[in-house]
């Protein structure tokens, strides 16, 4: 179906389904109650979740698919960015316009930067990229501060031209939209205790996330994706063989620019501002981070992890010493102290020690991420099973996690 | 001529802390052939072991003052660092002012044992592992080491003075024969230059000129034989592991009245110094020195206005332009060996 595999399709539906569902799915507990601050379904999140998915898809297909570390991609985040906003300054709050230059622009740059870095491997190609980036970070943070507005960050201004939109100065600072349609605008549905909301952003970021992975699909099961593969595991045979393969990972970078490009493009179309900080090594780190954790080389294991880090960031980060007390509250005083200093340095501002802790124990026991991570349960789950006999089989079967 | 030495002159203190951390990392890469990214919090620590000091030294409790009184007329509560009481008033007072030098006696054994925990605790076991992983977990161990910091000492950097006989500047210039006060350079960071180039005559004659360190060179060269001599060469390569963290720990204590330590100096000084140390050439210790202190002078010659109205952000790129261009046009630095990861 969609030229997909029987097992793509499923996978891809079973995304789609996650995805636009998510305002119910990541909104387990009702408004009010204790647990409500675990809840995730609210648009300003779920956006998050779904654009760093496409960055970390992206990446993925560089990372993954090729080996080549890069940790310089969140310069390309940062252009597509600061190309979005330029783009609503000067031509129209409509987020198409504004996407397409930020695609373009990300793609042209990662064309340059991929020529140069591509002539080395391994860590050498690592330090180029990070130069590249922290090059790109410091001349937006000085030099280019016309174009950046420096530490400042870009922002909309009423005196913006913005030809398309009519021209004339706006009372008040226009808002992005698409086609008349507002990203801030959300519905809410009550049902019970639960409030769910739906926003339009989220649902524009949800459509576009779903095409960039479906293509990523795409890519992965491609002769292009298999080539891809060969590189990583033997790029030297592939030399031998008479061919060229400079071609085909300076694509995969291209391409994984272009993504990273589409990610930043929406984060200005979500919130028309864009700074240097985005670019930041740091910020480059993270999309790894994020790939590692998912699962690098599998099509779901990206999104698996810009879900998860973005998740425990904003939750993690929520939790103070007062939440904690009250959790605690059933055990004696002495204890509940104790264990609240405890945890107090992983929550709250600490909560970078925690995703260090996690990301280091990914990386020592689970190189394949996450979704190594459950297909190893799955296996034992199937592995009783078979022992039990085949009794249980079924369930398990429906159990199991799944994996790609 | 003046502005030119005195250029050199600035750029002599941040060589000197890129010489000696990109040391530290080519030490690791060559003896160990692991990547440490989480050499730059190393740097940090070693900051932070001058912060703990200084604060240890100026613990202090209260005491009532009879001769002196305040505007009531109550006799007045002053501060006495507990090390006064111990050591007398006067030699108190000065053991707090050279608390920074004083830190080292305290980086070294905490450095030490720090580096020995990492290389036996996590290192050695992403020796067989590719070279991305132990980017990776080293970078997350960074990250640990950082935020372990962040949650002791606070996200603010803590200012952290030089002995009173350091503080102030020298007018360089008048030494060297030209107009007084053309060229003023603070006492500290000669010290700290001084310093460093002490450390790395220490670092280079251990190698050079012990026993122990001949072993290490030669293990460096060729572990697998060496091994086969019957000499374990995994347990001087640990240690090589520590010293390498007490060099990164004794350029960060020293480093603290210059740049007043917070959490993130470590990442800061890191990216630079593997820069660094892809221009000295992967694995050659001259290398990572010269290019230390190469890159520090050509960074302080581009932050000179005549240059930057000529290039504008010149001095924010330079070293990334020098690193591209040499691993595009000389891929194993300047002093590399030939064929070590050259690809």
């Amino acid at each position: 179906m969609l030229g997909l595999g029987k097992k793509d399709f499923t996978l891809f539906l079973a995304v789609a389904a996650i995805t636009l569902l998510a305002p119910f799915i990541l909104n387990p507990f009702p408004t009010g109650s204790g647990l409500a601050q675990f809840n995730a379904g609210y648009p300003d999140l779920m956006q998050r979740f779904v654009i760093y998915g496409i960055f970390a898809i992206g990446f993925n297909i560089l990372f993954g698919l090729t080996g080549y570390l890069s940790f310089g991609h969140a310069a390309f985040l940062g252009l597509g960015s600061y190309s979005a906003v330029w783009m609503f300054k000067l031509l129209s709050m409509n987020v198409i316009p504004a996407l397409i230059l930020s695609v373009i622009v990300a793609g042209l740059f990662a064309l340059v930067i991929g020529y140069i870095s591509l002539r080395r491997s391994g860590i050498y190609f690592s330090i180029l990229t990070l130069a590249f980036a922290q090059m790109a970070y410091a001349l937006a943070y000085s030099v280019l501060t016309p174009l950046t507005n420096g530490e400042t960050g870009l922002q909309l201004t009423l005196d913006d031209p913005r030809v398309l939109d009519g021209g004339g100065r706006p009372t008040s600072l226009p808002v992005t939209e698409l086609f008349g349609m507002e990203m801030r605008d959300t519905a809410s549905l009550g049902l019970g205790a639960w409030d769910f909301t739906f926003g339009v952003g989220f649902y524009f970021c949800a459509v576009v996330m779903l095409i960039s992975f479906y293509l990523a699909i795409r890519i992965f099961r491609s002769p292009f994706g298999m080539m891809l593969r060969a590189v990583k595991s033997n790029q030297q045979r592939m030399n031998y063989t008479g061919l060229n393969t400079r071609p085909y990972t300076l694509a995969a970078f291209v391409i994984s620019g272009m993504y990273a490009g589409l990610a930043g493009g929406l984060l200005a179309c979500m919130d028309p501002l864009a700074g240097a900080e985005r670019m930041q090594w740091t910020a480059s780190g993270e999309v790894v981070l994020m790939t590692i954790l998912g699962g690098a080389g599998t099509l779901i294991g990206p999104i698996l992890g810009a879900g998860m880090i973005k998740y425990f960031e904003n939750i993690f980060s929520k939790i103070n010493d007062a939440v904690l007390h009250q959790w605690f509250a059933a055990l004696p005083d002495g204890l509940e102290d104790f264990l609240v200093t405890i945890i107090h340095p992983f929550i709250g501002k600490g909560w970078h020690l925690t995703l260090g802790l996690m990301f280091m124990a990914v990386v020592i026991f689970l190189p394949g991420g996450l979704v190594e991570g459950g297909q190893r349960v799955g296996r034992l789950f199937r592995r009783r099973d078979r022992k039990a006999g085949g009794a249980e089989a079924q369930a398990a079967e429906q159990r199991r996690t799944p994996a790609e | 001529m003046d502005a030119i030495i005195l250029q050199i002159l600035n750029g002599l203190d941040k060589g000197s802390a890129y010489a000696l951390i990109a040391l530290g990392l080519t030490l690791i890469f060559g003896t160990l052939g692991v990547v440490n990214f989480a050499h730059g919090a190393l740097f940090m620590i070693g900051a932070f072991c001058a912060v703990t000091l200084n604060a240890l030294l100026g613990m202090s409790h209260q005491v009532e003052d009879p001769t002196r009184t305040d505007f009531l007329g109550n006799p007045l509560q002053v501060d006495v660092p507990y090390v006064q009481d111990i050591f007398g008033e006067a030699l108190g007072a000065s053991i707090i002012d050279w608390a920074v030098p004083l830190s080292i006696l305290l980086a070294i054994p905490v450095m030490l044992l720090i580096g020995l925990v990492m290389e036996r605790g996590l290192i050695r076991h992403f020796y067989k592992r590719p070279h991305a992983d132990q980017i990776l977990v080293t970078f997350g161990l960074a990250i640990v080491l950082q935020e372990i910091i962040k949650a002791i000492y606070g996200a603010n950097p803590i200012p952290t003075p030089a002995p009173d006989a350091f503080r102030g500047s020298v007018d360089f210039g008048q030494w060297l024969g030209f107009q007084a006060g053309s060229i003023i350079y603070p006492v500290w960071r000669l010290v700290y230059f001084f310093f460093s180039a002490l450390i790395i005559a220490g670092v280079f004659a251990f190698l050079q000129f012990t026993t122990f360190g001949m072993v290490v060179r030669a293990g460096m060269a060729d572990r697998e034989t060496v091994g086969l001599l019957g000499i374990d060469i995994d347990r001087r390569f640990t240690l090589m592991f520590g010293i390498a963290a007490a060099v990164a720990g004794l350029a960060g204590v020293m480093y603290t009245p210059i740049l007043s330590p917070n959490y993130h100096m470590g990442m800061d000084f890191l990216v630079l110094s593997f820069v660094v140390v892809v221009v000295g050439g992967m694995g050659s210790l001259p290398g990572a020195v010269l290019a230390g202190f190469l890159l520090g002078i050509l960074q302080s010659f581009a932050s000179m206005n005549a240059v930057k109205s000529l290039l504008p952000g010149i001095d924010q790129i330079i070293i990334y332009l020098v690193a591209i261009a040499i691993l595009l046009l000389r891929p194993r630095g300047l002093m590399g060996r030939k064929g070590v990861m050259e690809e």
